[in-house]
């Protein structure tokens, strides 16, 4: 898929929580297509300490009204550079970066994230049910107050939450949510993206129920279009890098780092 | 229009801008972004004798203004280069030169040997800089009677220009210089990575799966600089400038230094687009100063007294 390079406007900042928000960038230029669990590299101005750019996934696109959307966590000062960013200003990127998530062969799928893990979900439910699948989310986070827009994730399909606390869905892991557990859930199909020890434990749980399990990696990554060597990832094919033969892997593939 | 030309020995390159070996791929990872026929040069990935892995992942760290890169050579080896890399590649209408990098003095003259029958390929950067090999590698870079031995056996076995990668983990890089100048080299190129580290301190751990890396981008520029002048003063070889060049300021600070020639590598991963924007920035720099050819500036800097 060809690569750009575009200055895209920025024409809404929602703050969603204390520590997420989402950017809606808007360019002249017909968006070109965009495949779920691609992500774009974020060139961020004004942050002396932010010397590269910063990947971040595909949120959502909307091809009538031109516009694509970022979900991102505030962790160091690139992501808090970005969440000061007003109306009208300008966000270079590139994109579209990456491979995708495939589809599956029964009607539903599950959709795992984690905290921002979340990002690359909602575009992959929409595309989902664009295929006439059925998503069901299982959405986990610290806490109540760190939920990303349920109500939107509830438009696509059934959405199951799981928080540390329990102060949202049920308390604990993920992977300890009785939808995992209970053998009603017909899928031939399991997306996982979030933090590592998550994403090996869904692959697990995956494995065991003999269900195939695409994982998306967030290697540290330098350049994002294959050119540096950076973000290699061991699998059983070898090295593979995270930013062209990924970030879409079938978990089968990996030899785990962790 | 001011002349860009330049040549590095016998070759002449359209323009002073290339781009540097690890940090541009064969070349075809930026084909989106610019027409690579508008560069000088491409310098593509190391190549060594056989199939390497390259270091553990994480190979990369962000710092103040800049990477540590513990990639290592990871490629597939001269032979896959030959059979696969090469023939999607020649048609490039700029040179594409090879980073030839290796082991032992054996395997340095086996790729090289094999790299003098590529039609298209019309010159070898031999790299015995890297700080991120076990063996080899920096060794040769680091101790002057081995880079005189590998330049010599390489300068045997290889007929076409011979362009010597210096290390900056070097007490005298000019004397590098002058050694493999004496050995055969037809120019030298320089800076590679300075060799550094990272730390995490909250989990007391090295960031890098090699505990060591190779530094580059902005922080190494008044290193490379500084080089690039004390080298340029010490040979009569061309020099080909290196490290943390952003924008055509920069480049221009090399060619002003001693530089006949620069190489672009880091930048090109924040701004897939910055070779062809420095060699614009060049020519206006050149016409804003009545420059009609750039080789006038080569080493042109004025120092008082
Ligand atoms: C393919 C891909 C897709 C991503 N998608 C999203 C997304 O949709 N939304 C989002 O908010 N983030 C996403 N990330 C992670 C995001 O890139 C990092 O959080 C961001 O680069 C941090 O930049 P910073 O300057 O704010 O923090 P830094 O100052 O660079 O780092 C702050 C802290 O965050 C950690 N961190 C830095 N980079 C990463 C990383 N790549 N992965 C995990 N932890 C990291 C560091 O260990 C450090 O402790 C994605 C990463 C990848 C590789
Ligand atoms: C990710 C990465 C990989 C590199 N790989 C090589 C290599 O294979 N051979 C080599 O001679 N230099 C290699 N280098 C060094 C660069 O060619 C260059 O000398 C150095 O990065 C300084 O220039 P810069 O600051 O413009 O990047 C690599 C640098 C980086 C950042
Ligand atoms: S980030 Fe540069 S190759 Fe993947």
């Amino acid at each position: 898929m060809k690569k750009y390079i575009h200055d895209f406007q920025i024409i809404a900042n929602r703050r969603i929580n204390t520590e997420y928000f989402v950017l809606s960038l808007a360019n002249e230029k017909k968006l070109p297509e965009i495949k779920p669990g691609q992500f774009v590299q974020v060139r961020v101005d004004n942050a002396p300490n932010t010397f590269l750019r910063r990947p971040i996934s595909v949120y959502d696109v909307n091809y009538e009204k031109n516009i694509l959307y970022l979900l991102i966590q505030v962790v160091g000062e690139g992501t808090r550079t970005l969440s000061e960013l007003k109306n009208g200003e300008k966000l270079n990127l590139i994109y579209p970066l990456g491979n995708s998530f495939s589809l599956p062969d029964s009607e539903k799928a599950l959709l795992i994230g984690g905290g921002v893990g979340v990002a690359p979900l909602m575009f992959l439910g929409r595309w989902l049910t664009e295929q006439k699948k059925e998503p069901v989310f299982l959405l986990g986070f610290r806490n109540s107050e760190l939920q990303v827009d349920i109500d939107r994730f509830r438009k696509l399909g059934e959405v199951y939450i799981s928080t540390d606390d329990g102060g949202a869905g049920e308390k604990g892991l993920v992977t300890q949510h009785p939808v995992l557990h209970n053998d009603t859930l017909d899928i031939s199909m399991v997306y996982a993206c979030g933090p590592d020890v998550m994403m090996k434990a869904v692959a697990l749980w995956a494995e065991k129920k003999n269900i195939s399990c695409e994982a998306s990696l967030e290697n540290t990554m330098a350049c994002g279009f294959g050119a540096c060597l950076c973000c290699a990832q061991e699998t059983v094919q070898g090295i593979l890098l995270v930013c062209t033969d990924g970030p879409v892997f079938n978990t089968k593939e990996l030899i785990w780092q962790i | 229009m001011a002349d860009l030309r330049v040549c590095i020995g016998d070759l002449h390159f359209k323009n002073p801008v290339t781009a540097a070996s690890g940090c541009f791929g064969y070349g075809k990872e930026y084909e989106d972004f610019i027409d690579l026929g508008k560069l000088g040069a491409v310098f593509v990935k190391g190549t060594t004798g056989s199939n390497r892995k390259g270091n553990p992942y994480p190979r990369m760290v962000e710092t103040s203004s800049g990477m540590l890169n513990s990639v290592g050579f990871q490629n597939k080896g001269i032979d896959y280069f030959i059979s696969d890399i090469y023939p999607g590649i020649k048609q490039y209408n700029t040179h594409i030169i090879v980073n030839v990098s290796g082991s032992t003095i054996e395997e340095y003259v086996m790729v090289a040997e094999k790299l003098n029958d590529l039609e298209k390929i019309p010159a070898i950067e031999l790299n015995i800089s890297c700080p991120n090999v076990k063996e080899g590698g920096m060794v040769f870079g680091t101790h002057c009677p081995s880079a005189i031995k590998v330049t010599t056996a390489v300068r045997k076995a290889y007929h076409k220009t011979l362009i010597v990668k210096l290390s900056p983990n070097v007490t005298s890089i000019y004397e590098f210089a002058r050694a493999v100048e004496g050995a055969g080299a037809d120019a030298v190129s320089l800076i590679n990575t300075l060799l550094g580290m990272a730390i995490d301190a909250e989990k007391q751990k090295p960031v890098l799966a090699t505990v060591t890396g190779g530094l580059s981008g902005p922080a190494i520029k008044p290193v490379a600089l500084r080089m690039v002048w004390e080298v340029y003063n010490a040979v009569k070889i061309p020099v080909i400038g290196i490290g943390g060049i952003m924008n055509a300021t920069d480049a221009i600070e090399f060619m002003l230094a001693g530089a006949t020639a620069v190489q672009i590598g880091t930048a090109n991963f924040i701004n897939p687009r910055v070779t062809v924007e420095v060699i614009k920035g060049i020519e206006d720099y050149l016409v804003e100063k009545d420059i009609t050819d750039v080789k006038d500036i080569i080493g042109a800097l004025k120092i008082p007294g």
